[in-house]
């Protein structure tokens, strides 16, 4: 087996001959993927029930098949997921995005901005630099706060998960609302000129162009780097993930049928309101918070609320606000807030209106 | 030879400043990686993803974290 060592030297001529067993591996793991999959249900019906003899009804029994049966179906979806999105990323870059934004019209730039926001690889702590290199290079203000924006909130671990919890047509609602309050707020932010509250070192940035040599990569060392996103990406958000489902089981399993309806149904006018702004200083991500919303929806949150709730936590986190800080004054960083935060609240009311 | 890590402050960042410094120790270099976290400078050298590794004033690559192994046999490369 050749295929086990990566050799990383750059070879004049790209060696291809790895990528043959890259897809037969590629293939078994698959395989195995599906497999474990349909397994997943019966299996914790058969350990929890027979084995540890816990009964469906118990709520120990219930929180406890609820917790393993998510973390070991989570755990697949997002592996998969990860892995598909983190190949397909290694066809884009941000310099790429970038050239594609310059010189764009108003309403193709904004709705590509949103697009390339999702597919674009890039690490939360590379907003700033991705912030200045796309303004000091002449994309519009706007544009590049929609690319920001839409990066957090429409990532493809929210929407494995919301599909996980909801189904796949709620995931769809959630990608369609998510992409069009970035959109917006961002068409709001160009709208209103707000460039001098950018601090000003920003404009007097010169930015360099990076020369890499760009040779494109073989299949097999597309599959290793993706690989290795999605072992860095687990290896982030699995805390938060336990934490979350551990919450989400205990609320399923304890919390009264109904308990949250009463004070966060959709018959109450403020609860989306207080899901936006218990959001904000909740610093979790999409991976952390989807077990939970899940759960509190199941006993009675609205799903327009809880999905509000969601997006509030992931899409305006205090700590990337104190890193936007850095390059956008006070007042921008304030707007910045309220328009997404309006954003999300017009979704929340929405889906607990039509649905 | 002179290498620098461009990135925020990060966790990513400082794994690779790590790395680095094991890969230059690793062939008995006496010098060490020098991490830069100001956004200007960053953007001077055109980088929007961090972290960035930068030998000689040139940047090696940007928007991961190689191994120690790579990261030696990148140094040296360039030392020779």
């Amino acid at each position: 087996m050749t295929g086990l060592t990566v050799r990383r030297r750059r070879l004049p001529m790209p060696g291809r001959s790895g990528d043959g067993a890259s897809w037969l591996r590629l293939g078994a793991a698959a395989g195995l993927w599906v497999a474990v999959f349909m397994a997943n249900g019966p299996l914790w019906d058969w350990a929890v029930h027979d084995l540890a003899g816990l009964s469906v009804d118990s709520r120990l029994g219930d929180g406890v098949h609820f917790f393993f049966y998510d973390t070991v179906k989570i755990g697949l979806l997002l592996g998969g997921i990860i892995f598909a999105v983190a190949v397909l990323r290694t066809f884009i870059s941000v310099e790429r995005t970038r050239e594609l934004l310059g010189g764009r019209g108003q309403v193709v730039g904004y709705v590509l901005a949103a697009a390339l926001g999702v597919a674009t690889p890039f690490c939360s702590c590379s907003a700033v630099p991705v912030f200045i290199g796309f303004v000091a290079a002449g994309v519009p203000l706007g544009m590049t706060m929609t690319f920001l924006i839409a990066s957090p909130l429409v990532n493809e671990v929210a929407v494995v998960l919301v599909a996980g919890s909801f189904g796949w047509d709620v995931a769809a609602l959630y990608v369609a609302t998510g992409l069009s309050i970035a959109v917006v707020a961002g068409v709001v932010i160009g709208r209103l000129g707000l460039e001098r509250w950018v601090e000003p070192f920003v404009y007097q940035t010169t930015v360099g162009t990076l020369h890499t040599a760009r040779n494109s990569p073989s299949w097999q060392e597309r599959f290793t780097l993706a690989r290795a996103e999605v072992a860095s990406i687990i290896r982030r958000i699995w805390p938060y993930l336990l934490v979350g489902i551990g919450i989400g089981a205990t609320i399923h399993g304890w919390a009264p049928e109904d308990f949250f309806a009463r004070y966060a149904g959709p018959d109450n006018p403020f609860a989306v309101l207080v899901a936006v702004v218990l959001g904000i200083p909740l610093y979790s991500n999409a991976a952390g918070t989807i077990p939970l919303v899940e759960a509190l929806h199941a006993k009675g949150v609205a799903l327009g609320t809880s999905l509000a709730f969601m997006m509030s936590v992931v899409a305006l986190s205090l700590p990337e606000m104190v890193l936007l800080r850095r390059v956008l004054r006070p007042r921008l960083l304030a707007i910045f807030i309220g328009v997404v935060g309006t954003g999300i609240l017009a979704v929340g009311y929405l889906f607990n209106a039509v649905l | 030879m002179q290498v620098t890590v461009l990135g925020a402050g990060c966790a990513n960042c400082h794994t690779l400043q790590d790395r680095a410094n094991q890969a230059l120790g690793h062939l008995g270099a006496d010098s060490s990686a020098e991490l830069v976290t100001d956004y200007a400078v960053i953007a001077g050298y055109g980088i929007m993803n961090t972290p960035a590794l930068v030998i000689d004033e040139q940047v090696v690559l940007a928007g991961r974290i190689p191994s120690v192994a790579e990261l030696v046999s990148m140094f040296a490369g360039r030392q020779s």
